[in-house]
Parts: C-alpha cells; sequence; structure tokens
C-alpha cells in the first residue's frame, strides 16, 4: 500500500509537477487553516443556506452527474452548474467581482494559473478538507489551503475508427502535420478552454510555434470548448483530434463509440483543475460542504471510475480495464508559466488560426 | 360662450405632457447613456484620454479588415438572397389564386420565430460537411467521397442567415400588397394594360418601397447577426464584425477597441438610411386611408400548384428540415443518426429537464423577459408612435429619431454599451435581469416604433379630433377612439416583441449572469461545448412555449381574440 502510493506520488510529481505550490512559498504566505471534516454541524448550515452555485469547465454531462451525487449525499442542497469554458469563466467572474456581483460559490477551473490571479486578488477563501491535508500531494494543494487539485487529466489525440484504421493513424504531434491530414483535423481552443490554454502552453514548449504555424496551415476545423472535439469525432464530422479532453474520447469509446485515443509520443499535455471557495461565496456553507465532499476518498474514487479522469487522492485506484496514468508518457505541467504566456498565447494562436 | 370655455374644461388637468416629458426622459436614458459610453470609450484610452489609436489599430489590422470586408459581403448577398425569395412568395401569397396561402403565411411566420442560432445548430446537424444528415444520404446515394453542402462556410452562413432574415422582408412585401387598392390595377387593364405592363407601371412600383425598406432591415440583421456566424463561422475559420467584437471581450477585454469596432457598424447603417431616402426620393406612395376593394387575385390556373411546389421547396430550408433535425436530434442517441423506433431514446429530454441544472431558471427568465419586454416595449412604442405621428410636442422628431436610433446598433455593441452604463453608480443593475430588459427593450424598440407608427398612420387623425372638440381630453380620446383602432396592431407588436426576445443573444451573451441566464445563451453555451441533443430539445421547448404564448395572446377576449393572422402586420 505505501510502495504503491508513493510510486504514484512519485509519477505525478516526476512527470507532472506543477508549480502552483511553489509559487506560492512565499515568506510572508500565511498558515494553512486546521482540516476540516465533514461534521453535521457543516451539514446542517449547508442545508440552511439549501442552495450552491458552482463554476466549472467540465464536459455538462460529466459536471451535472457530480452535481447529481451531490445532491443526493446532501438532499436539501441544490447545486446550480454554470458550464463554459475556463477562459470565458475566468473573463465572466472577473467582470462579475468589477461589478460587485458575488454569484459564484465555488469554481473549478481547468487553467491552473486562474488560481494564481485569484489568491493574488485575495478572491480565495481559506479552506482545508481533511481529506486534502491527509492524502494529497503537497504539489497539488495550495500551501495556504486556497484550493485543492480535484482531477487531472490530459489532451491527447484521438481518431475516429470508421474513418481511420489503426496503423494508419498518427502516433505524434508530428505526424498532425501530414498533409494527409489536412482538412481532416478537429481542435479547440485557447482563448475559450483552459485545457487547451494549458496543452497549447505546453506543446510549443515542447515543439514551439513553429508547430502551431504548421498545424494552422492544414485547415483545421476550429471548435471552442475541449469538450467539444470528442463528440465531434465520435459524430465521425472529423477523422482526427488535434486536441481536446481525452477522457471525453476513453468515456464515448467505452459507450461504444468509434473512437480510439492516441497518447502522442513526444508527451501528452496534462492539465490539472484545482477546486477553490470564493471568499465572498454566499453559501459559503454549502461551498465548504462542496469541497469536503468533493475531495473524499469516496467522491474521488466515484468521480474518476464515472469521468475517466485521474485523481491525486492517495488511495484512488484507477477503475480496472483503464489505462493508468502512469503508463502514459506525460508533458509537464507549469501553472506560473502559463499565466504569464496566457496573452501571448491568445494573440499569436488567434493570429495563425485566424480566430 | 368665451366665459363657459375659459372656466370648465381646461381647469381639468391634462396630464399628456407630463407624460410624455416622462416618456422622453426615459428613451433619453435608455439610448442615449449607453451610446455616450460607447463614444467614450472609442475615441479614449485605458487613462479615458481622448485619442484616435483605436481607429488606427482598427484599420491598420487585417484582423479587423477582414472581418469588416465579409460581413459586408455576408449582409448584401444575404440581403439580395432574401428579396429574390421573398418578393416572389409574397407576391404569390397576397395576388394569386394560389391554394394554400394561409398556410404559407403560418410557415413564414415560423421561420420569422425560429431563432437563427437553432436554425444554426440545426443546419450543422443537417448540412456539417461529414456528419451532415444532408451529406450522409448524398454519400449512400451517389457514393461520392466530397460531401455535397459545407456548412461551416461563407456560402452556409450566408445561406443560414437569409433563411431567417427573409421573412422580415416577406411580411412588409406581403403587406404592401395586401393594402394596395385593387382598383389602380383594374384601371390598368381596363386601359389595357397587359398583365406584365399592369405589373411594371403599377404593382412593382407601389410595392418598391416596401421591398427596398425589406432589403434594408435584412441587411441590417445580416449583418448585426451573432449567433449564426459565431456557431458557423468560426469553425471555418474566419470572423464577422460581431464575433470579432465579442472576442475582444476575452480577458483581459479590450473594451475600447470593441467601441471602435462598432463604428463602421455604424455609420454603415447610417448611410444605407440615407441611401434609402435618397432611393425613394420623397414621392409619397401611401396609397391608404380610404375604402378601396381588395387586390383582385390573378387566376394562375395549372400553375397554382407549380407556385406552391416552388413555396414549399423554398420554406424547405428554414422550417422543414431544420425542425426534422432538431426533432430527429432530441430522440436520437447520436444527433446525426436517423432515429428509428429501435434507437429512439428519451435520454436527452430527461438529461434537459431533471439534470441540466440551469433549465429551470433560464425557462423562467426568459418567459419573465419576453413577457415584460414584450408589454412595456408596445407601451412605448405606442406613446412614442402617438406623439410622432400627431405631433403632439415640438421635440416629436427627437423622440422618433431615439426610438429609431438603435436599430444601427448591433446587439452586440449595445449589449457593450449597457454593460458600462449599467456597471456603475448610479444604476447597478449587472447581474439583475433589468439590464437584461433594458437592452431587450432598446433592441425591439424600432421594429415595434415603425409597426406601431404604420398602425397610427391608418387612422385618420380626424376622428380623434372629432372626440376632442367634443370635450374628451387627449386619454379620453386615445382611450375611447384610437385603442379599439389600434388593437390588431397592439397585439402583432406584443408578439413580434416577444419572439424578438426569445430570438435574442447579441446583447445577452455580453450581459448574462449565473442567475439571470436566458435560454438563447444556455443554448449558446452548450453549442460551445457540443452537446448537440441537448440543444435540440431546449430549442424543440423554446419553439413550442412561443408558439404557445403568441397563441394565447392572439386568444385573449378583451383584444378581440381569434382573429388570425394577426402576425402577417408585425
Amino acid at each position: 500500500m505505501r510502495g504503491r502510493k508513493l510510486s504514484r506520488r512519485d509519477i505525478l510529481q516526476g512527470s507532472a509537477a506543477l508549480a502552483v505550490g511553489t509559487v506560492f512559498a512565499s515568506p510572508v504566505r500565511a498558515q494553512a487553516p486546521e482540516p476540516v471534516a465533514i461534521t453535521s454541524a457543516l451539514v446542517d448550515a449547508a442545508k440552511k443556506e439549501g442552495k450552491l452555485i458552482f463554476y466549472s469547465s467540465m464536459d455538462l454531462p460529466v459536471g451535472e452527474k457530480l452535481g447529481k451525487a451531490f445532491e443526493a449525499a446532501f438532499p436539501g442542497v441544490t447545486i446550480q452548474i454554470e458550464r463554459s469554458g475556463s477562459e470565458r469563466l475566468f473573463q465572466r467572474i472577473d467582470q462579475e467581482f468589477a461589478s460587485n456581483i458575488r454569484a459564484a460559490d465555488i469554481v473549478n477551473s481547468s487553467d491552473a494559473s486562474h488560481f494564481i490571479s485569484w489568491k493574488k486578488n485575495g478572491w480565495l477563501m481559506p479552506f482545508v478538507p481533511e481529506d486534502v491535508a491527509k492524502h494529497f500531494p503537497e504539489s497539488y494543494r495550495d500551501p495556504d489551503g486556497m484550493f485543492a487539485t480535484s482531477r487531472v487529466w490530459l489532451s491527447s489525440i484521438a481518431y475516429n475508427t470508421n474513418l481511420v484504421k489503426a496503423e494508419d493513424a498518427p502516433k505524434s504531434f508530428a505526424d498532425l502535420l501530414d498533409a494527409k491530414w489536412a482538412g481532416k483535423m478537429v481542435k479547440a481552443h485557447p482563448a475559450y478552454s483552459g485545457t487547451i490554454m494549458t496543452a497549447t502552453f505546453q506543446l510549443v514548449r515542447e515543439l514551439g510555434w513553429e508547430y502551431m504555424e504548421r498545424l494552422a496551415k492544414q485547415r483545421v476545423m476550429q471548435v471552442q470548448s475541449s469538450t467539444d472535439p470528442p463528440k465531434k469525432l465520435s459524430l465521425g464530422e472529423r477523422a482526427v483530434m488535434a486536441d481536446g479532453n481525452e477522457y471525453g474520447i476513453v468515456l464515448l469509446k467505452e459507450a461504444g463509440q468509434p473512437v480510439e485515443p492516441v497518447y502522442p509520443t513526444e508527451g501528452t499535455p496534462t492539465i490539472s483543475g484545482p477546486t477553490g471557495i470564493f471568499r465572498s461565496a454566499e453559501h459559503p456553507n454549502a461551498a465548504k460542504l462542496f469541497q469536503a465532499w468533493l475531495h473524499t476518498r469516496e467522491t474521488q474514487q466515484f468521480f474518476i471510475d464515472f469521468s475517466a479522469q485521474y485523481s491525486v487522492h492517495a488511495q484512488v485506484q484507477s477503475k480496472p480495464g483503464r489505462r493508468k496514468i502512469s503508463d502514459i508518457k506525460l508533458m509537464k505541467e507549469d501553472a506560473e508559466g502559463v499565466e504569464k504566456m496566457t496573452e501571448e498565447i491568445k494573440t499569436r494562436y488567434a493570429r495563425l488560426f485566424r480566430v | 360662450m368665451t366665459t363657459i370655455a375659459t372656466d370648465t374644461p381646461r381647469s381639468r388637468l391634462d396630464l399628456t405632457r407630463p407624460i410624455l416629458w416622462l416618456f422622453a426622459a426615459f428613451m433619453i436614458v435608455l439610448i442615449v447613456l449607453p451610446l455616450s459610453w460607447l463614444a467614450v470609450f472609442a475615441f479614449t484610452d485605458k487613462a479615458r484620454h481622448p485619442t484616435l489609436q483605436n481607429f488606427v489599430t482598427l484599420f491598420t489590422d487585417p484582423a479587423f479588415l477582414d472581418p469588416l470586408l465579409t460581413t459586408a459581403i455576408i449582409a448584401t448577398t444575404s440581403a439580395v438572397a432574401c428579396c429574390l425569395v421573398a418578393a416572389p412568395i409574397g407576391w404569390l401569397v397576397s395576388r394569386t389564386d394560389m391554394p394554400g396561402r394561409q398556410i404559407i403565411r403560418a410557415l413564414v411566420t415560423a421561420s420569422f420565430v425560429t431563432p437563427p442560432f437553432l436554425g444554426a445548430v440545426a443546419w450543422e446537424l443537417l448540412a456539417a460537411p461529414n456528419s451532415g444528415m444532408l451529406n450522409q444520404l448524398y454519400r449512400y446515394l451517389t457514393g461520392a467521397e466530397d460531401p455535397l453542402f459545407d456548412i461551416y462556410s461563407l456560402t452556409g452562413l450566408i445561406f443560414v442567415i437569409s433563411c431567417y432574415t427573409f421573412p422580415f422582408v416577406f411580411v412588409l412585401v406581403a403587406n404592401a400588397l395586401d393594402n394596395m387598392p385593387g382598383e389602380l390595377e383594374d384601371a390598368s387593364a381596363i386601359l389595357g394594360g397587359k398583365a406584365w405592363t399592369t405589373a411594371r407601371r403599377v404593382t412593382i412600383p407601389l410595392a418598391m418601397p416596401a421591398l427596398v425598406a425589406g432589403a434594408l432591415i435584412a441587411f441590417l440583421q445580416a449583418m448585426t447577426l451573432f449567433g449564426s456566424p459565431a456557431i458557423l463561422a468560426l469553425p471555418a475559420g474566419f470572423h464577422t464584425m460581431t464575433t470579432k467584437i465579442w472576442s475582444l471581450f476575452q480577458y483581459p477585454p479590450k473594451l475600447e477597441l470593441a467601441a471602435a469596432a462598432a463604428v463602421p457598424l455604424l455609420l454603415l447603417t447610417i448611410l444605407l438610411l440615407q441611401g434609402q431616402k435618397v432611393l425613394l426620393g420623397r414621392r409619397g406612395y401611401s396609397v391608404l386611408g380610404g375604402k378601396y376593394g381588395p387586390p383582385r387575385p390573378i387566376e394562375m390556373g395549372a400553375w397554382r400548384w407549380a407556385a406552391l411546389a416552388f413555396c414549399l421547396l423554398v420554406l424547405l430550408n428554414p422550417v422543414f428540415l431544420p425542425y426534422f433535425a432538431l426533432l430527429n436530434a432530441a430522440f436520437s442517441p447520436n444527433a446525426t443518426t436517423l432515429v428509428t423506433p429501435a434507437t429512439a431514446t428519451l435520454h436527452n429530454i430527461v438529461f434537459v429537464f431533471t439534470e441540466l441544472s440551469s433549465t429551470q431558471l433560464a425557462l423562467k427568465n426568459t418567459v419573465i423577459l419576453g413577457a415584460s419586454t414584450a408589454t412595456i416595449g408596445t407601451t412605448l412604442a405606442l406613446v412614442v408612435a402617438y406623439v410622432t405621428t400627431r405631433r403632439v410636442i415640438a421635440s416629436h422628431r427627437v423622440l422618433g429619431f431615439l426610438a429609431t436610433a438603435p436599430v444601427a446598433v448591433p446587439g452586440i455593441v449595445l449589449g457593450v454599451g449597457l454593460f458600462l452604463s449599467y456597471t456603475r453608480p448610479p444604476f447597478v443593475l449587472y447581474g439583475t435581469l433589468w439590464i437584461l430588459l433594458l437592452a431587450f427593450l432598446t433592441i425591439t424598440l424600432p421594429s415595434a416604433y415603425q409597426q406601431l407608427q404604420a398602425a397610427f398612420a391608418t387612422i385618420h387623425p380626424e376622428l380623434e379630433d372629432a372626440s376632442r372638440i367634443l370635450g374628451a381630453s387627449r386619454l379620453q380620446s386615445l382611450r375611447q377612439i384610437t385603442a379599439p383602432l389600434l388593437r390588431t396592431g397592439v397585439i402583432a407588436t406584443w408578439c413580434f416583441i416577444f419572439i424578438g426576445v426569445m430570438r435574442e443573444l447579441s446583447a445577452a451573451i455580453v450581459l448574462f449572469t449565473s442567475q439571470t441566464k436566458v435560454l438563447s445563451v444556455l443554448i449558446y453555451d452548450l453549442n460551445e461545448s457540443g452537446d448537440l441533443a441537448a440543444i435540440s430539445v431546449l430549442g424543440i421547448a423554446m419553439l413550442v412555449i412561443t408558439f404557445a404564448v403568441v397563441l394565447a395572446v392572439n386568444r385573449i377576449p378583451m383584444f378581440g381574440g381569434g382573429a388570425g393572422a394577426k402576425l402577417r402586420n408585425s
């Protein structure tokens, strides 16, 4: 047990270590608050509020299923999920805060760098669920207790098995530049999707802007959210997905759709999605309850089982039959790097892909 | 006589003026405030120092010029396409003995009621190059490799925009033809004019103003639409002005550029409105006001059926095919697979109504906003139309201008203006339904005003004068004389605004928050994540609500319910 746990940590830290942990290891940092367990007092307080507004970029059916599970666990608290691309959510939250609107109680973003900004602004509430303190690697939780990584997932390549034979399928990002894929690919947009923002940063770091320039010449169908390319692929609208959520592909494949993920030889971009509570939350207790519940072993296990994502909770095991993240060559995450490069990525990407 | 006159009736307060000034003030706040903020942002930098730099950036960067050109192409071709389709159908419906004329009118109304963004999604289901149902069918039938249609293209976008813009032209043309006195054509015929001569010398010139006005409206609609380009142009890799402006809201928002980018659209609109005046000159085409015989229907013989086939063929595009695609997707496990009894599923419906947590809220918000905007907007338009047609106050022209001005402001630009106006004191409305109400009011006001102005124009002021001479106050004469005559126009305007609110996306997309989400925004979000089946279910629900409300309003007894075809006046 212990051995497995360590190796798991090694993999996650070694190949996908997040910079967020170190960014905030500044000398002036406050102490993270005492870990909190789910108590009947917390549940009662949450029920009194009766409602929770959750901003999230998770694929809608996945997010709503999570919401329903929460409602079932704590009858009397309803959850409203605001789903949109993370970059859009980030912009809206900024817009709403600027106008003194405090709609969002709790947020899960697919661009970990957003939490750098929100923390800098002083918008986040320190709150550490017991499970996070006990079972989450330090690099996946904020030292001040402002947020914790609720899920890890990948942005991979994939293809439609009706349209592409396995032996012809691309094996690497470089393969996507082959003329035979011109006009046959779909990809999502870094100015809308945090997943794609994070993935684009890693691709540019590993392969350079030149790769993006050449990809842009391939007449790629440009959708917005990273949850869309898997769906376009399974409809057969395009033969190859140049980027997009790997978990979407896995779920569709398990549902019998003709899609197959490809983990590129250069490594697969890795994304981690932290969750944090806003200091201004109108339903703070419901938010705390949700945050605590979301990071328990049970919820994390249930979540990765139905969503095909990965958990950094030390006790969670991957679902039998699914590929383990430790078997996949990953690209390294760097939220701080993303934060510095966001503007450049948006501008240069728009220039290359013309939208 | 004189003493009596000064003593008694004049002591009664005539509330007209104060009420009118109140309305004027409201209109100024409604329209001038957001436009002023837009102007301020367009001509200043971040520190609010005056500058023209925004325009320099705009006109030297191909990333802005390309969308401007694209938008001009889209608007022009859509306007032409709409006229080419709407004019013959309008004529057939209004002037011939073609069978099923009422059905054709109803179907055009159905295409008008369909929100353009929903139509765009439906056409994705039909004509996406690889997964689209029509392309699948084509490949199946011919064995071809290449798709027949590619909806993700400039042509595809123009096609879809035209599908949902032509009703505007149709309504104007059909109304003009409906109201044209048959005697004029009869006279021409009696004087020996052949059918074509009569058409060329009498009918077409009389219908021309309506057609030009229709072309103009179609142009403006196509130019300012946001949903269809966002859904179809972005995957194809190009922007229009509205999607470009929207992209300027990405964090960090470049509001100055967004405001400046709106200026070319404004100028283009003003230019067009002027052009229309020059084109039509000051010739009066008014033929309303007397009792004329109804137009003589032209007997088409066997051509009647060909004409009907033509109309149905055209209506395949905005109505039959898209509705079929939406219904199919709603029950399909995979949005573009043809449903069979064996594969039909209720999963999508269950998902939308029991799992999707924003459905109820968005439904509620949309209906509240639709009904309140329609009620307030109709009242406002009624008052302004009254003031301008009866020249009640000196500044009636200003009021008329204010009511028409928003037509030049694209919804998304107005959204920006309202956002700038109402996110800071004294009016902090962002995050409430009020800001959406203001947006929808402003957007629907020009057409509501024009409709009611036209309705007023058909009621001779002498009727009111008679009532006032007999001692009634202005408000009394309005209530007793004018109101009953306006009933049909008022109901039509109410429905028109209600439908307009259901269709509206471009301003809402800038102004909504999680608590003030409306159906159109929810559908746009679902499209962004590719949840086409959920969109289909919501879209159908939206259409059902719209039709139900419109039918219900038309049946309210106090409004003289049961009278059909009210919408044709819209």
